[in-house]
């Protein structure tokens, strides 16, 4: 996984409450057996005026203008400012794969949906859950000037605005020091076998049918 | 101890390790495993010569993307084969067991799991898919998750998690003639919102839930993920216990017993404390329909779409304009003068046989009446959870019933939940479904999706409108 440390980046505004994974990356995009390539198809329906399908050349397909990520002025965005429950619905990582791949690295909302939010981190995709009111603060200031850009830094866990004002975010230590450092999950996880072990040979004498 | 909450029992039960900051390595008893979510993880296992750490706790079926007409056939689309044959290779390859495409059993991989007994009352569960909260229904900690997770618990047979914080939904009461769970499941998600249970592992409980079969716990539990939450999940009781009594992968004999002793004590204790709690009374829930693009915009049959100039905020004032243009729906119509085009029954929230007997008995009296499925409906489908729930419903002759009142009886399969498959709404379309999501596109790109539950789908369909199934019930379902 890339490491997140350090991010100053475009902002783009995605002005919508309750953005589902499903509007992310729709489903016939799920049936890759890839975990790549999914950027030129992130918000598929809303992005682009035709139907999509997988494999598709998207520089060539009609972009839909009122779509606020197809505005010139957000190009090259890696910071995406969301509202309230955003990843909402299905499960699918293909969600964060495809933010990832347009380019995003880190996601500023008032409040995520649970397992969005977890599949993220596996990504290296840093979401920030700040107060609604930060939030709102943020839309205003990324609208009122061209080229906006914050300044993420996991380390300190802190949002920078232009102006140098800096907003404090939570994170989970354990998460935060995975993503510093980009490390595997499942590598980490193994060094437990002993543990692991223990655990089931415990419970095989508890409860053996669950090992039937 | 101190009194426990169900969800504190299932928690402190697989607790392999916990880090200071407290995240927990999670032990998992069962992963089931489908064709969407899976070849990543599969592929990341090869790259990295790693073997699943227990291949009794996987099972897997394809269901997502699997054809519910013509299946002898095979599947037309051929990147929907690759998915498939790819989960089919991954199983033989890695020794796991799996209920392929032609297989009796194969089914949606959240209604094979209780049906075969692989999901048990105690254990946690979890599959690549948000809707695995449905086997909460028995006493068991189900998730979701999404697919670097689905690897890492083939690798691990464990999770890091941090503990969810508890809520519980008490419904007291009894539901109205013609009310079930999947009402119950959506006046709950219309009262907290999508993201009320964020954050929380839900439990039903209340004389409402004791009274709901299994099969209607399933369908709440499995809707538990549309109002946010981690997990949903009932406490067992003898109802549970019975459920499971012969089911293939079940204990059996005195091993039976013995887990039946165990599982009888997965209940929240008296005295156990909720982070949160929400009270609804049953006799005040009315059948549902939702109107908008989002679970939560939900209103009872006998309501009108509403008024975006009433909403309580300025975000909900643009979220709902933006639902009813994508809806074609103007404010303040009532719900019955809304017609459909098409009508799907199916999917991992109502597809098992209670539910397709409810929606026979609607298509029973139609047939009764002289009357089939309306005129303006071009396709009313009938898609069964599985090819045992097929099996059964044909053995009673439902299909007949569906078929004579101009229903299509299908195959099993995800089919127009999601609209993976050949199954979809075309833009404009408007649909009564039995499914867990109205999300814009979901069931095709610009379709538009009205949930309900099984009777009032199959009513749609008869009517080709929305009807209150609580005016027909004395007449049509009993």
């Amino acid at each position: 996984m890339k490491p997140f440390t350090r991010l100053d980046g475009l902002v783009a505004p995605l002005d919508r409450a309750n953005v589902d994974t499903d509007a992310i990356i729709p489903k016939q995009f799920l049936k890759s057996i890839k975990r790549s390539g999914f950027g030129p198809y992130a918000f598929d329906e809303w992005r682009y005026l035709d139907h999509g399908e997988p494999g598709m050349d998207c520089s060539a397909r009609p972009l839909n203008p009122d779509f606020v990520l197809n505005q010139t002025r957000y190009q090259g965005a890696s910071v995406l400012l969301a509202r309230e429950n955003f990843g909402c619905g299905s499960s699918r990582e293909h969600a964060p794969w495809a933010l990832e791949d347009y380019g995003f690295r880190a996601i500023l909302a008032p409040s995520f949906a649970d397992i969005f939010f977890n599949n993220c981190f596996k990504n290296g995709v840093l979401p920030i859950v700040l107060k609604a009111e930060i939030v709102d603060k943020l839309f205003r200031e990324a609208a009122g000037a061209e080229g906006y850009k914050l300044t993420v830094d996991l380390a300190a866990q802190t949002v920078t605005t232009p102006s140098g004002e800096a907003f404090a975010f939570d994170v989970d230590p354990e998460r935060k020091h995975r993503l510093l450092n980009g490390l595997d999950d499942i590598s980490l996880t193994l060094k437990f076998t002993d543990q692991i072990q223990a655990y089931e040979a415990r419970r095989k004498g508890e409860a053996p049918w669950l090992f039937a | 101890m101190s009194a426990r909450t169900l969800f504190d029992k299932l928690w402190d039960s697989h607790v392999v390790n916990v880090e200071p900051d407290g995240t927990a390595l999670l032990y998992i008893d069962r992963q089931l495993v489908h064709e969407v979510t899976s070849p990543q993880a599969f592929e990341g296992m090869k790259m990295n010569g790693r073997k699943p750490w227990r291949l009794a706790s996987l099972l897997a079926t394809p269901d997502h993307n699997i054809p519910t007409a013509d299946r002898d056939k095979g599947i037309a689309d051929p990147v929907s084969r690759t998915q498939v044959e790819t989960l089919d290779a991954n199983c033989a390859e890695f020794g796991i067991t799996e209920f392929g495409m032609n297989d009796p059993r194969q089914g949606i991989v959240h209604v094979i799991g209780p049906e075969q007994g692989f999901t048990q009352p105690g254990m946690t569960i979890v599959c690549g898919d948000s809707h695995t909260s449905t086997h909460g229904a028995f006493g068991a900690l189900a998730f979701g998750i999404g697919t670097s997770e689905v690897e890492h618990v083939l690798a691990t047979q464990c999770l890091w998690q941090k503990k969810a914080k508890t809520m519980q939904v008490r419904v007291e009461g009894e539901l109205k003639f013609g009310v079930t769970a999947k009402d119950i499941a959506l006046a709950v998600i219309g009262r907290i919102g999508t993201a009320g249970g964020t954050g929380y592992a839900v439990e039903f409980a209340g004389s409402a839930i004791r009274g709901l079969s299994m099969e209607g716990r399933m369908t709440l539990c499995n809707m538990a993920i549309e109002a946010g939450a981690r997990a949903g999940m009932v406490a067992v009781d003898e109802k549970t216990v019975e459920y499971m009594r012969g089911r293939p992968y079940a204990p059996k004999g005195e091993q039976f017993e013995q887990a039946a002793a165990w599982w009888r004590s997965l209940v929240s204790d008296a005295g156990a404390v909720f982070d949160a709690v929400e009270e609804l009374d049953a006799a005040a829930i009315k059948p549902q329909v939702t109107w908008g693009t989002s679970p939560e915009m939900v209103v009872p049959v006998d309501g009108r779409v509403p008024d975006p100039a009433h909403a309580p905020n300025a975000v909900k004032k643009s979220d709902w304009e933006r639902a009813l243009a994508y809806m074609g729906l103007a404010a303040n119509t009532p719900i019955e003068q809304i017609n459909v085009d098409k009508v799907f029954i199916g999917s991992c929230t109502n597809s098992r046989i209670e539910d397709l007997r409810e929606a026979a008995k609607v298509a029973s009296w139609a047939v009764a009446q002289n009357r089939k499925v309306a005129g303006n409906v071009k396709l009313a489908m009938v898609v069964p959870g599985s090819g045992l729930v097929k099996a059964q419903a044909e053995a009673e002759g439902l299909d007949k019933l569906f078929t004579a009142a101009g229903f299509e009886w299908r195959d099993p399969g995800c089919s127009m939940c999601l609209a993976m498959n050949a199954d979809r709404l075309e833009p404009g379309e408007r649909c009564a479904s039995t499914s867990n999501r109205n999300f814009e596109g979901r069931q095709g790109q610009g379709g538009r999706t009205h949930l309900v539950s099984p009777a009032m789908a199959a009513a749609a369909a008869v009517f080709g409108h929305f009807v209150d199934i609580r005016v027909l019930a004395h007449e049509v379902m009993q």
